[in-house]
């Protein structure tokens, strides 16, 4: 099959990508005095707004999360992190084959390892981020739980998820650049479509039975769901709807990248 | 053993005339014609059923105008760009000199470029830490290395790109004008590099404008016009047949502006900035021809320029001069006499007649050359004045300096080693 066929082909560049993605991560933080350390500051100061706006301003009251701002501040950053890893991912591989078309034009090589090295960089900053989560966890009176050793199943599925959705957005935007602003706003949408800064148990939602089924079909739901179960709650995670959610992001996948495969030989032509 | 084939191979581009109509979505969606629109109005052809093939261990260089189809096929022999139609096949590692320094991040150092680059045209990590001091010697860049690759100048951006690229060793070395970026001293380092590969039996790509570098290194050569195999052949042979080609092409071109410009007795007598006198004695046409007698605009060097003025003077004129004076673009006057200069007596000039200044040979530099011709009085008083009216072109693949090709010849003592 095709599909494994490139695959394979992408395996036997596993260097190339794992120098891009060392370039990538280095690259990004140079000149900056802090350096790689905004890996870690990034999501913090986004984190420290949220808290303040929404822990000591709004104050929600969510028993589920807990009756401090301190809990609800590890609830956003148990879902905030992933959910930049997410959407960087997302916004950066809209760009990726115009911002090499210098590459795709003049050296052959699977272009697929643009996004996949997109993916993969924002996983190392993602990764970077983790360690301040993960001190943050006992520092806001939550136990640390064996389940916690389910992390790297929940990264597994975002990222095959993320892989699938960036192989499709990389190559439609060559062809329909207004992807681009698209996607600006839809992930804006989408972030407020997923339980990050709310959680499912929310009065409004439970009352609603349109609003639950539509959250269920987000798979983001599930993927946050997933670090906020090992992280936050210190519980199983969802196997059934983690599961189905891994079909669906394999699913994207395939789809993403058979439409990948097809446009391929128009890149050299139109980035 | 061939180490390329190219059999009737087409490379249609597919040009979206309307694409600005189809380019966004919501233009998509609302024409409703979304999978239609996907598809090309007008097809471009760029390669129409070439065919050839490179024995191995020869060089092939590949000439013609711009977008004639030299970088479609080079990338076609990469596997950058497929065919539309017809069959490639290559033998051994293809290396593909296109851009030099494709895929440089900016913000990271030479060496880690070094690395990323090289493992992108194909080298293992472990070869490239063997051959890394080579690579850097050679790009002359040893003190910079270690430098983000934004503050280097374009040279030695280049010069990193070259190395990297030269060391892949591939069978196969594709080369798309890329010298011509080069400066003085790293240029003839390149060529060198390419010799070297030509000895160990390496096959080569040659894709250049600089025609003289085609004639030197290639075996054969293709001519490629339109998409399409013009000519294919020895070096030497080929490379006239396009010179040729653009000369007729200069010709036309000339000759267009010539039409446009129309200078001539029907303008008048006003003064004209470039034409001046009363015209007692007028200079009615001048042509320029070879020695042949064939009307021409481009010469080469070795050919003998004959200037014809068609001259009338209505009364009988008993003081007349007639001179021609040519100058280069710059203004730079090359070559100037008249008949008072070379003691001719002027008798008698009535009625039309016609003027031939006759030069065995041009032996003139590569360039672009402007004609006066003049009929005067001997004590200067103009008749008719001609001021850089008429233009000629000199073309040949010698990239000698100066004015003018002083006849020469070299010759070296025994002991001396050198050839041509």
């Amino acid at each position: 099959m095709n599909l494994v066929q490139n695959i394979k082909g992408v395996w036997k560049y596993r260097v190339l990508i794992q120098n891009m993605v060392s370039r990538e991560v280095k690259a990004r933080y140079r000149g900056t005095i802090l350096g790689f350390f905004w890996s870690f500051f990034n999501p913090l100061l986004l984190m420290t707004v949220y808290t303040i706006v929404f822990g000591f301003i709004l104050k929600p009251k969510d028993l589920s999360i807990g009756d401090t701002p301190w809990l609800y501040a590890l609830y956003l950053f148990c879902g905030l992190l992933p959910w930049t890893w997410f959407s960087s991912s997302l916004l950066e591989s809209a760009n990726v084959l115009m911002i090499n078309g210098s590459l795709i034009k003049k050296i052959l090589f699977p272009a697929e390892i643009l996004p996949v090295v997109t993916v993969t960089s924002n996983l190392v900053h993602f990764l970077f981020g983790l360690p301040i989560l993960l001190l943050f966890i006992p520092l806001f009176g939550k136990p640390f739980t064996p389940w916690m050793l389910f992390l790297p199943v929940v990264i597994l599925v975002q990222y095959v998820f993320s892989l699938g959705f960036s192989l499709l957005l990389a190559s439609l935007t060559v062809h329909f650049r207004d992807i681009r602003d698209i996607l600006a706003n839809l992930l804006t949408f989408w972030f407020f479509a997923t339980p990050i800064i709310y959680s499912l148990s929310l009065p409004a939602i439970q009352k609603s039975h349109v609003l639950r089924i539509a959250l269920n079909l987000n798979p983001m739901t599930h993927i946050i769901g997933g670090y906020q179960s090992c992280l936050f709650y210190g519980e199983l995670i969802h196997w059934k709807k983690l599961g189905a959610t891994f079909l669906v992001g394999l699913l994207f996948f395939i789809v993403g990248y058979y439409v990948f495969d097809r446009l391929r030989d128009s890149f050299p032509e139109e980035v | 053993m061939n180490a390329i084939e190219i059999d009737n191979v087409s490379r249609v581009y597919q040009k979206y005339s309307s694409r600005h109509r189809f380019q966004t979505f919501k233009s998509a969606l609302l024409k409703g014609d979304f999978i239609r629109s996907l598809k090309p109005d007008e097809l471009v052809t760029a390669l129409d059923g070439v065919s050839f093939n490179v024995e191995k261990g020869r060089t092939l260089g590949i000439i013609g105008e711009n977008g004639s189809g030299k970088s479609t096929i080079l990338k076609i022999v990469a596997g950058i760009a497929k065919p539309s139609s017809g069959r490639i096949s290559t033998v051994g590692k293809v290396s593909a000199l296109i851009e030099l320094g494709a895929g440089f991040h900016p913000e990271i150092t030479g060496r880690e470029n070094v690395f990323i680059n090289g493992i992108m045209l194909g080298l293992t990590k472990k070869e490239i830490t063997q051959k890394f001091e080579e690579i850097v010697s050679f790009a002359e860049l040893e003190d910079f290395i270690d430098a983000p690759v934004k503050t280097y100048s374009s040279g030695m951006y280049m010069r990193l790109g070259f190395s990297v690229a030269i060391n892949v060793n591939p069978d196969i070395l594709l080369i798309d004008e890329v010298l011509a970026v080069g400066d003085a001293s790293f240029i003839p380092k390149c060529l060198d590099r390419i010799d070297d590969f030509r000895r160990r039996k390496k096959t080569i790509l040659f894709v250049s404008h600089d025609l003289g570098t085609v004639e030197k290194i290639c075996d054969k050569v293709v001519l490629l016009k339109n998409g399409k195999i013009a000519a294919i052949g020895e070096p030497k042979r080929i490379v006239n047949v396009y010179l040729q080609d653009i000369a007729r092409k200069q010709e036309k071109a000339f000759e267009k502006k010539k039409a446009e410009k129309a200078p001539g007795p029907e303008l008048g007598d006003e003064r004209r900035e470039d034409r001046w006198g009363k015209r007692e004695i007028e200079i009615r046409e001048v042509v320029l021809r070879n020695l042949l007698g064939q009307e021409k605009h481009v010469f080469s060097p070795e050919e003998g320029l004959a200037i014809e003025m068609d001259v009338v003077s209505p009364a009988a004129i008993k003081d007349f001069v007639f001179g021609i004076g040519i100058f280069n673009s710059k203004g730079v006057s090359c070559y100037g006499t008249n008949t008072q200069i070379e003691e001719f007596q002027p008798l008698l000039v009535q009625g039309e007649g016609k003027v031939v200044c006759r030069i065995e040979k041009l032996n003139l530099i590569n360039g672009t050359y402007y004609l006066d011709v003049a009929v005067h009085k001997n004590d200067g008083y103009p008749y008719d004045y001609h001021r850089s009216l008429y233009s000629f072109l000199v073309s040949s693949t010698l990239k000698d300096v100066g004015i003018a090709r002083l006849p020469h010849s070299w010759s070296f003592s025994p002991a001396i080693k050198i050839k041509k």
